[in-house]
């Protein structure tokens, strides 16, 4: 079936947050810090508040009476810090906003912008994670002298040592991966509607998280909730750094109420490459001790990572540390386990979940010990990783971190890339291959996805709000149509298709018949949003229960206008139909008018209406797959290149196929980016280096190979269809096998390459290495 | 900044004029002057490509072009492909091969493959990835592009294409030497 999304996007009829029109708007434009790091001496706005067209401009004085924005977590190794809405006495990164100039035009507010005057005094930047941790460093925050702002020993294990040190094989290495930045084709938007009659606020966002959004910045405003309605429009993309709230997302509602006019701010594509949320800059130092046979008996990590300057709320900066801690042992069966995690204050952009969230480094990291364990032992790296896979029999499986795996096809999804390569042909191939000078590569990666996370596994994280559950409520109206009304936030993902899909199933009617409403706090349940790939098991979920209840009710009208008993009807084709009889029939069209418009036919005291409503708060649930490609670096250039992309993945009974692989191809696309193309640079005084799409390089079709996915499918017995999420796998699983074919390419040379991106000078210069030390290619 | 042109602009067909700065890029003139916000702008640099209609029967993003650089042209958007609500042959080509997720970029590459197709109508396979990576998308991975263009390529454009957009506008009518510009490539050996 095509998606009902489609028909708007192809021919023009979406509406993003900027193709919004309303009368008398204004625009609003940031004056942002130019400086990693600085106090800010004085802020002169007379020559920007003269600037033909500027109706305001507010700086920090101007919000004195606001809640301050402090992101919170409830663990006593966490430090919160507040984040400014707008700078008051310091900037702690480029692009921090300082003052908002609103105008007529965008335009002049631009102008305005660069006419406010800012006096800094620069101040010594903390660039890195090394400047950050050096003795005397800065610090970012006052309070945090030590620039961590957490320091968690996740789980100790006082054996570990003991066993590493007495292990056949121990393996040390240093992984890292580079900072990267989401790049939604839709960069942020705003558009507030300050009704001062009606004392209420309307804000159009670009976001994956419309009710989070809502509390937060009702919170931060001191205004009731109900005072404020938050809509997502059409949403251009997010990976995760639209499920956070952002400054401007408050600030452009403060602008609004400041001159009584609706206000829009639409970031450009430079705002969204330097002040926007950024991700993924970890180092990992871990030391594992492997049996002769390549089995890991334990594994010891310090996780480092760089989250910027401030906090993201709701998720906070521990999201990443957190999240690498609990989640590193993944599908192996290793017993004994320590990690030691760190969020470390550095003047950058603030980081917040990118689509994988750690999971692409820390498969990153046990994939490259698993293959370097295979090096060390003279094993396939395929057969290490099959000894250290949860067996089949053993789920649903603990890991060494806690962590409940439920049942997947590990060993299986492994086994069947094996084979969609042709592993031992290859070999032979890459004999050949090496003969002549060439360099071909062959890599995989085996990783579980853990989805649909519930309230409980966000309590544990110790989140100030528990996302979890959600709400889905459906109504049948008068003409027979179907309203699915749900707390999350499709922006790409397809859900208006299949949530409606679900529903229909359970409901016997043509997905056309309903209807799916999502993104507007006056109209949707309260729903956590978009993100973490929960929407099809959450939403999934509550819907199909709220529509199993509906299915109930219809049976249940259908019984009195029938005559017959409930537990003899069954839902056919859009009617409620007496089971072998099938002349005897009410159609739903006919229920809704007189459940409606008719209510004297029904029984006395019965209630007019046909609705429904439930929730799903689900414990969790892994997806699991694994990827595996074949590349060919050239000598000459160090470029890599793809011969074959495989994935293997099993996200339980597939709603939709086309959707699933769809989510699986962009998925990898974005690994690919990361582990090839992308990196945010600084420099050593915390400059921004790459803030255009010239520098900061998203690949192209050129560049993004085809995938050759095969499904597999161990339903889920924690979701209500069977469904598990799937929307980060592809992004997780890609960096670790492009680098473990890279590797593999280039394992003959005694090279080894433990940093994303790998690019092609670090390329060259390690083949360049290896041939003064004389190694024939 | 009081210096206004007044344009005369023929979009999908249909001639209007416009009093416009000097500095408004053609993009922010569809979208904010005309209303025809399926334009949509992804980086205000000319590399995404988001915002590429055809000027004259060529794509351009209209980002990069002023407003007053279009003054008694052509331009088609993606509003002009549909003939009377029903999609033409790459429009259902997008939608069947799922070549868009989130469809903010998909107004670029419907446009760009428009113009591909009618200077190029049976392209090779290599010759519409170069097309395509003219342009960035970051939902879909890419293939399911490819595969839509290739799949209208072989059931024929003319088919669906939606002539409205290149008829009664007495100029810029198809040019068959024209072809699918450079001008955005992108550096870094990409």
């Amino acid at each position: 079936m095509s998606r009902v999304e489609d028909h708007r996007h192809l021919t023009g009829g979406a509406s993003f947050v900027d193709d919004i029109a309303v009368p008398g708007l204004r625009y609003l434009a940031f004056t942002r810090s130019p400086y990693a790091a600085a106090r800010i001496e004085s802020i002169d706005t007379d020559e920007a508040g003269s600037t033909p067209g500027v109706d305001a401009v507010l700086t920090a004085g101007d919000l004195s009476e606001l809640e301050r924005f402090i992101p919170l977590l409830n663990r006593p190794d966490f430090v919160p810090v507040e984040t400014p809405l707008l700078a008051r006495d310091r900037v702690r990164h480029v692009g921090e906003p300082v003052a908002m100039v609103v105008a007529r035009t965008p335009h002049a507010a631009e102008d305005g912008a660069e006419r406010v005057r800012v006096s800094y005094e620069r101040l010594d930047p903390v660039a890195s994670m090394d400047a950050a941790m050096a003795h005397h460093s800065p610090a970012v925050h006052d309070d945090a002298p030590d620039n961590l702002l957490l320091d968690a020993l996740f789980q100790d294990d006082p054996e570990i040592d003991g066993v590493i040190d007495g292990a056949d094989l121990i393996v040390e290495a240093t992984l890292e991966s580079a900072r990267v930045t989401a790049v939604p084709m839709e960069a942020r938007a705003c558009l507030a509607e300050w009704h001062g009659r009606t004392r209420r606020c309307t804000l159009h966002t670009s976001t994956q998280i419309p009710h989070i959004v809502r509390t937060s910045v009702a919170g931060l405003l001191a205004i009731p909730e109900h005072r404020l309605r938050v809509i997502a429009p059409d949403v251009g993309g997010g990976f995760g750094q639209k499920c956070v709230v952002a400054r401007e997302e408050v600030l452009t509602c403060i602008a609004s109420r400041a001159i009584g006019q609706p206000v829009k701010w639409t970031a450009d594509r430079q705002e969204n490459l330097v002040a926007d949320f950024q991700g993924h800059q970890q180092r990992y130092e871990v030391r594992a001790g492997f049996t002769g046979e390549g089995v890991m008996l334990a594994l010891d990590a310090l996780v480092w990572t760089d989250v910027g300057a401030y906090s993201c709320h709701p998720f906070t900066c521990g999201v990443e540390p957190l999240m690498a801690a609990a989640e590193m042992p993944g599908p192996y069966t290793v017993r004994h386990y320590r990690c030691r995690t760190r969020a470390v204050a550095t003047h950058k952009t603030p980081m917040a979940p990118y689509r994988g969230v750690a999971r692409p480094q820390i498969v990153l990291v046990m994939e490259r010990l698993m293959q370097k364990a295979a090096l060390r032992l003279g094993l396939e790296q395929s057969e290490v990783r099959a000894r250290n896979l949860i067996p089949e029999r053993a789920f649903p499986y603990t890991t060494a971190a806690g962590l409940r795996i439920d049942k997947g096809s590990y060993g299986e999804s492994l086994a069947r890339c094996v084979e969609a390569l042709d592993l031992r042909a290859f070999r032979e191939r890459q004999r050949a291959a090496r003969e002549e000078g060439r360099l071909i590569g062959l890599g995989f990666s085996c990783f579980g996805e853990r989805t649909g996370y519930g309230t409980e596994a966000f309590e544990q994280r110790k989140m100030a709000m528990t996302p979890g559950y959600d709400i889905a409520r459906l109504a049948l109206d008068p003409t027979g149509g179907i309203t699915l009304n749900v707390g999350t936030a499709s922006h790409g993902q397809s859900h208006e298709t299949t949530l409606a899909q679900i529903a229909a199933e359970a409901l016997a009617v043509h997905p056309a018949t309903i209807d799916v409403r999502q993104g507007d706090t006056d109209q949707s349940p309260y729903g956590w949003g978009t993100f973490a790939s929960r929407s099809m098991v959450v939403s999934g979920g509550a819907t199909r229960r709220a529509s199993l209840l509906l299915a109930d009710r219809l049976k249940h009208l259908g019984s009195h206008l029938l005559e017959a008993a409930p537990e003899d009807l069954e839902l056919r084709d859009g009617a409620v139909v007496v089971r072998g009889s099938p002349e005897q029939s009410v159609s739903f069209k006919d229920i809704g008018r007189i459940a409606y418009l008719e209510v004297h036919r029904l029984p006395a005291g019965e209630e007019p209406g046909v609705e429904a409503r439930a929730v799903f708060d689900p414990p969790g649930t892994f997806s699991n797959a694994t990827h595996g490609c074949i590349v060919e670096i050239d000598p000459d250039t160090g470029a890599v290149g793809f011969d074959r992309y495989v994935v293997v993945e099993d996200c339980g009974v597939m709603i939709n196929p086309m959707v699933v692989e769809g989510q699986v191809r962009g998925g990898v696309a974005q690994g690919i980016a990361a582990a090839l193309y992308e990196q945010v640079v600084y420099s050593d005084d915390g400059q921004p280096l790459t803030t255009s799409l010239m520098d900061y390089l998203v690949p192209t079709a050129s560049e993004i190979p085809q995938v050759e996915i095969f499904h597999l499918e161990t339903p889920s017995e924690h979701s209500e269809t069977g469904a598990k999420g799937m929307g980060e796998g592809g992004t997780m699983g890609a960096p670790a096998c492009v680098a473990s074919a890279v590797n593999d390419a280039l394992a003959h040379l005694d090279i080894e390459l433990d940093s994303l991106p790998i690019l092609p000078e670090q390329v060259l210069v390690a083949i360049k290495r290896a041939r003064t030390q004389r190694k024939p290619l | 900044m009081n210096d206004v042109h007044l344009i005369t602009i023929t979009v999908n067909g249909q001639p209007s004029e416009v009093a416009v700065e000097a500095r408004r890029t053609l993009a922010d003139v569809l979208r904010h002057d005309l209303g025809y916000t399926g334009t949509h702008v992804g980086c205000e640099h000319g590399i995404c490509g988001a915002c590429t209609v055809i000027l004259d029967g060529a794509p351009v993003r209209s980002c990069l072009i002023f407003g007053v650089q279009a003054d008694d042209a052509s331009v088609e958007t993606v509003e002009g492909l549909a003939g009377d609500g029903d999609l033409n042959t790459l429009q259902e080509s997008f939608s069947e091969q799922h070549a868009l997720q989130c469809g903010f970029c998909t107004p670029g590459f419907l446009m760009l493959a428009t113009a591909l197709l009618r200077a190029n109508p049976d392209p090779t396979d290599e010759e519409i990835r170069e097309a395509v990576a003219s342009n960035l998308c970051r939902c879909t991975g890419y293939e399911p592009i490819l595969a839509a263009i290739r799949q209208t390529a072989d059931r024929g454009l003319a088919s669906g294409d939606d002539e409205a957009g290149r008829e009664g506008n007495g100029r810029g009518t198809r040019d068959p030497h024209v072809s699918v510009p450079r001008e955005a490539e992108q550096p870094g050996g990409q």
